[in-house]
């Protein structure tokens, strides 16, 4: 990251006062998994404390045990070095304590004052609010109308609402959940503005995050969690980014990434003046979007979220027909009327974000999860009936060769983690020997130890001579995979950068829409010759 | 102490299996103090409602045939059901497999043609699946939900039946009441059992078991209803198609409730009435969920709700209202739905443990 | 030239065909606003039509009638409440329980009642409307209970919109993970609502017994409880949107009764099926616009809630 603000000076180091929040012991057992195991952390007033680990460490079953969510099974709270009860959010935020949460607890059809003064328990608090959302925005430089309905903000504003209502109960104690996750490298630093000045104000903050480079930036120590445990607090100003890593993974970080960039080869997955409208009401529509993907080449999506990622998955993958056959095509063909099974059977793979549910179904077997969108493609049917020998075969070699951690075939989908599931679900896409690929949120909430897979399977699929789309939020993965980036923004794709001229402040302006998009609508240059 | 409910990591077998076992315990429960209750000797009137009817050849033959109906239906339910396919309407599908197989038995009830009976049947499951194209088309043309408009249609199919034997096809000579000619011997379900009223129909039976068996396990259109139940998004993203499948549970369970409806004016009846079926449609739909969804649980669960059926009018007797059967019906879905809990969680006490947390 | 009192005659008895549907639909918004889809309003006003019914022959107190009506239909509701918020049925499932349950209990405990007929209620003559000229007969005719109903949609409206109590309502059933992160209890606030709907739907069914009919009959309801449902999907969740349909369904329901008068040369068995013909038309209409729907419905209607605690 390259602009870094500085620490304010009174509490860069040597911040001695006493701990605002003190957690000690805390343990808590789910079926199945030990989430937390005797955790215990501090934060002082005027501090930033980064909470690290990876995804599935019990970073947020920490927070939901702070916040009154979650009755943990042993542990205590003290705040202010006193004792507290901590059994409903009413309860933690009387004693001071706000969260920002990642996923939004917003109400998308309800109006941002509406949603705030759902947030605020004292009758007080909630009197002419429409001026007190005003007065704090302008003082946290977080500007937001009160009257407009949630649903037609960006994700931006959207969490600037959640910062708003946490703000307007003065809270001591402030929790950020993954807060940058959904923001361009530009909004990234605004937060940081408003997380610095929360700290000025003597407050004492929280900021939960797996980005090393964002910790080094703001906080002031860290305390990492492994596997529900506590591997250590560390002040950041001593620690690399390679420590930390250690810390949170427990070994080297593995080397991630595309290596050599890919060979373009002819187009094999194509958007032509492709317009859909969204299918949720507050959705964006796709807007005459051009985009090009070659055999040989992984080509990065990135955006934040809300400018048309569901409403272009669902167009390329055949789930939503497009109004012009011509809008989509696969091959050269024309597919924008086929559903996705005959796109399936034309070579189209699709990795969906949401695994549990979309990807797989649940309660279902590995065996009948591969056969799910396998048997377009794989002969695994005798006429209409299922062969369920050659069905258990195919979901043999998918674990085999993606080294899915199952005792076997049978196990049902939901059994499985995360990173385990990802491995197979990206692994059943490949083995169907798709020309195409499209792969939306590859890593999201998945180990660094299947990251590293899965990307290395990506890689090798594209040289092979596949195309392979990959949509993600995470502009670090995509400026690792990808051979060349493009931007959507409000339904148009910008035309591809390559690899090489990409940096996150570039990405960051057309994610923005602070530069302008070159939406490619007139076919660029090298790209006749591939048609 | 307090209890709690935990979810399991994988569906309990023994629980899947035990609900039902459970449900039908309490609701026998229910019944026996029910029966205190309003004066009666409980055990007398247990067994004058669950052991006397079936306790004779006749009886048995009785069962069976009470059984036929809410097995087929619920057979057809149950592949609907595992789809998330709510045709609530198999009552108003009967009805018009009665109006249709009836029409048919009518229109021939002079010629000597053998083998009418097979064109009633035909004909009844026929009017049954175009009953059942209404509900299917509206949900995948116009998005209506279905469970509303296969409902409403039951009424319609009442007071289409209503309006036939009343008019066009009362019995010209039936002195004016509300019932059709009796239908021509051949148009009559031929017996299976001679000399009780246990008739061929029954032979759909197995043939209806095995077929939706087949179906569901493995058929690939089987599988496609079993993802669109179990994550209809899931279904959406392998391409499966929600109106083909609508269109494939409507239609079937359609054409096996015309069947049985059919097979109810061409079997005991003979003839067409204003009534045709003692809620067979609605008492179907728990045969479904008792039975598990499953062929042979269905099978089963049909034997158990003809049982309460039949006793129902048994222990009118014994001056119990018949709408008892009713109630035992209601009571014995509510028991195992609330009992399918132990399916899909573990009941845990919650001791000091949780309470010291908060500490 | 249809002859004022006819027209008059009509309207009246349409406005009382309305009421109970009135009622019960709007019990049945709230439970829906909340998230839930409670099919059971059939079995409800079953319940609500036997007891009130025995309550009032008994008594000859109309108050206590609807008073017990209600609080039958709101305990029996609880049966759905338990299933869907303690046991995480699925809630069509439950609801479709409660419908025959519902049906077997009134009609097994309304035996005793069975062809016993009580005393209307007496309508009540409205200050300044009976003076207008033509049409003020009409309000002298319309008993308390048709009044009461269509104010309990203005405060049902009024509540929904402009209190905190309805702003919590909505937002439970707009999104019930991020209420439950605010710390608002989702289950205790739609065991409330499921609680209003059944108490609302006990009322419908006791009007239908104690006033519109005055008798109980075994399954008198005959799938009012589900036009009712029916009528919240037509209203798109809104309070009064739903009493423009539930007289919609009041006129083309007593169409049967007065098509004579009207000299349709219909069949009574046809005209009886307009109400229901008329139902699957309007859920057509208005399910045609999926957008419409989409937009209107709260966002978590008929999912399950599992708090991850």
């Amino acid at each position: 990251m390259n602009a870094r603000i500085p620490p304010s000076s009174d509490d860069a180091k040597g911040n001695t006062r006493p701990a605002r929040l003190r957690v000690s012991g805390v343990s808590k057992q789910y079926p199945g998994c030990l989430a937390n195991d005797d955790v215990s952390l501090d934060v002082r007033a005027g501090e930033i404390l980064a909470l690290l680990g990876e995804n599935g460490a019990g970073k947020s079953t920490l927070i939901k045990v702070i916040y009154g969510l979650v009755a943990p099974d042993s542990g205590m709270i003290e705040i202010d070095g006193k004792a507290r009860a901590i059994t409903s959010p009413a309860a933690a935020r009387a004693a001071g304590i706000g969260v920002v949460f990642q996923h939004f607890s917003l109400f998308e059809s309800l109006t941002v004052a509406e949603n705030i003064a759902l947030g605020l328990d004292d009758a007080a608090r909630r009197r002419d609010l429409p001026r007190r959302i005003r007065d704090i925005g302008e003082r946290y430089g977080l500007v937001i109308d009160p009257d407009r309905v949630v649903a037609d903000l960006s994700v931006g504003e959207q969490q600037r609402v959640e910062i708003v209502r946490v703000l307007l109960q003065d809270p001591s104690i402030l929790i950020f959940d993954e807060p940058t996750s959904v923001l361009t490298p530009q909004a990234i630093l605004g937060l940081f503005e408003t997380l610095n000045q929360l700290r000025r104000e003597g407050r004492a903050v929280i900021f939960i995050s797996h980005k090393l480079e964002e910790i080094r930036t703001l906080c002031d120590r860290a305390t990492v969690l492994r596997g529900g445990r506590v591997v250590g607090t560390v002040p950041v100003a001593g620690a690399s980014v390679n420590d930390l890593a250690r810390m949170m993974i427990g070994q080297e970080m593995p080397a991630l990434g595309a290596g050599s960039a890919g060979q373009g080869g002819p187009v094999q997955l194509a958007a032509h003046n492709l317009s859909l409208e969204p299918a949720n009401p507050h959705g964006t529509a796709l807007d005459r979007l051009e985009m090009r993907a070659r055999g040989g080449e992984i080509l990065g999506i990135a955006g934040i979220a809300g400018n048309g990622q569901e409403e272009l998955l669902a167009a390329l993958s055949g789930e939503r027909l497009t109004r012009t056959a011509g809008a989509v095509t696969l091959a050269g063909q024309a597919v924008g009327r086929l559903g996705p099974g005959a796109r399936r059977k034309l070579g189209l793979g699709f990795v969906p974000g949401e695994r549990l549910g979309r990807g797989a179904v649940p309660p279902m077997s590995l065996a009948e999860n591969g056969f799910l969108t396998a048997h377009w493609r794989v002969p695994l049917t005798w006429r209409w009936v299922i062969s369920t020998r050659k069905r258990n075969a195919f979901a043999d070699r998918v674990i085999d060769e993606f080294r899915v951690a199952t005792r076997s075939q049978s196990t049902a989908a939901q059994a499985l983690s995360g990173g385990n599931l990802q491995r197979f679900i990206v692994g059943r896409e490949i083995l169907s020997d798709p020309r195409a690929l499209v792969v939306a949120y590859p890593t999201w909430g998945v180990d660094v130890a299947a990251v590293a897979a899965i990307h290395a399977a990506l890689v090798a699929l594209r040289d092979k001579g596949a195309a392979v789309v990959v949509m993600s939020e995470d502009l670090d993965e995509l400026l690792s995979l990808s051979d060349c980036v493009a931007v959507l923004y409000r339904g148009q794709l910008s035309a591809p950068i390559p690899r090489d001229q990409c940096t996150r402040e570039n990405l960051g302006l057309l994610m923005s829409g602070a530069a302008p998009l070159d939406t490619a609508r007139t076919p660029a240059q090298g790209d006749v010759d591939a048609a | 102490m307090r209890l709690r409910l935990v979810p399991r990591l994988k569906p309990s077998p023994v629980a899947l299996y035990g609900a039902p076992v459970l449900a039908i315990a309490l609701t026998v429960t229910f019944g026996f103090f029910l029966f205190l209750g309003i004066g009666r000797d409980p055990w007398a009137a247990l067994y004058a409602y669950f052991i006397a009817p079936v306790n004779s050849a006749f009886g048995l033959s009785e069962w069976l045939l009470a059984a036929l109906p809410l097995a087929l239906i619920g057979l057809g339910l149950a592949v609907g059901f595992r789809a998330n396919i709510w045709n609530i309407g198999a009552e108003g599908q009967l009805v018009l497999g009665a109006i249709g197989g009836g029409a048919v038995a009518l229109a021939l009830w002079r010629e000597d043609v053998p083998g009418t009976f097979v064109l009633v049947c035909v004909a009844g499951a026929l009017a049954g699946m175009a009953w059942a194209a209404i509900p299917a088309l509206l949900r995948t043309k116009f998005n209506a939900n279905e469970i509303l408009t296969s409902l409403m249609l039951i009424y319609v199919a009442d007071q289409l039946l209503g309006w036939l034997v009343h008019g066009a096809l009362r019995n010209p000579q039936g002195f004016g009441f509300p019932e059709s000619r009796l239908f021509s011997p051949e148009a009559v379900m031929p017996l299976l059992w001679p000399g009780t009223r246990l008739h061929i129909g029954w032979l759909a039976l197995p043939v209806a078991a095995l077929a939706v068996w087949f179906l569901m396990n493995h058929m690939v259109a089987g599988f496609r209803l079993r993802v669109g139940g179990d994550a209809a998004n899931a279904a959406t993203y392998a391409g499966f198609s929600r109106s083909r499948m609508v269109w494939l549970s409507f239609l079937l369970t359609g054409g096996l409730a015309g069947l049985v409806g059919a097979m109810e004016v061409a079997g005991p009846v003979g003839q067409l009435l204003p009534k045709i079926s003692p809620g067979y449609g609605f008492a179907a739909i728990i045969v479904a969920f008792l039975g598990r969804l499953n062929p042979v649980g269905v099978v089963l669960a049909a034997h158990l709700l003809a049982l309460i059926l039949i006793g129902g009018e048994n222990v009118q007797m014994l001056g119990v209202p018949v709408a008892v059967a009713q109630l035992f019906q209601g009571v014995l879905l509510v028991t195992l739905l609330a009992s399918d809990v132990l399916v899909r969680y573990r009941v845990v006490r919650v001791g000091r443990l949780g309470e010291r947390a908060r500490g | 030239m249809i002859d004022s009192a006819l027209m008059i005659a009509i309207l009246v008895s349409a406005m009382r065909t309305a009421t109970p549907l009135i009622l019960a639909a709007l019990g049945e918004l709230v439970v829906e606003k909340a998230g839930c889809v409670n099919l059971g309003v059939e079995g409800m006003m079953l319940v609500g039509a036997v007891t009130g019914f025995a309550v009032g022959l008994t008594t000859g107190n109309f108050a206590l009638a609807f008073m017990v009506g209600a609080l039958a239909g709101a305990g029996f509701s609880l049966i759905y409440g338990v299933l869907v918020l303690v046991f995480q049925v699925n809630q069509y499932a439950a609801g479709l329980a409660l419908t025959i349950l519902g049906g077997g209990a009134s009609a097994f405990w309304g035996q005793t009642w069975q062809g016993r007929n009580m005393r209307g209620l007496q309508p009540v003559e409205l200050p300044v409307l009976s003076e207008l000229p033509v049409i003020g007969v009409m309000f002298t005719r319309l008993d308390v209970v048709v009044y009461m109903a269509l104010a309990a949609t203005v405060i049902v409206g009024l509540i929904l919109t402009r209190t905190r109590v309805g702003l919590i309502l909505r937002a439970v059933g707009e999104n019930h993970d991020s209420a439950h992160a605010l710390g608002f209890s989702v289950v205790k606030v739609r065991f409330a609502a499921i609680a209003f709907g059944g108490a609302f739907a006990g009322m419908g069914g006791a009007y239908l017994s104690c006033v519109m009919t005055p008798l109980w009959i075994e399954g008198m309801t005959a799938g009012r409880g589900w036009i009712a449902v029916a009528l919240v999907v037509f209203a798109t969740w809104k309070p009064a949107r739903l009493v423009l349909g539930a007289w919609l369904f009041g006129l083309v329901s007593v169409m049967q009764i007065h098509g004579q008068g009207l000299g349709l040369a219909v069949p009574s068995h046809v005209l009886a099926m307009l109400p229901y013909l008329v139902t699957i038309l309007v859920l057509v209409l208005i399910s045609r616009d999926a957008t419409r729907i989409r937009l209107n419905a709260p966002g978590c209607l008929g999912k399950p809630f599992r708090p991850t605690a």
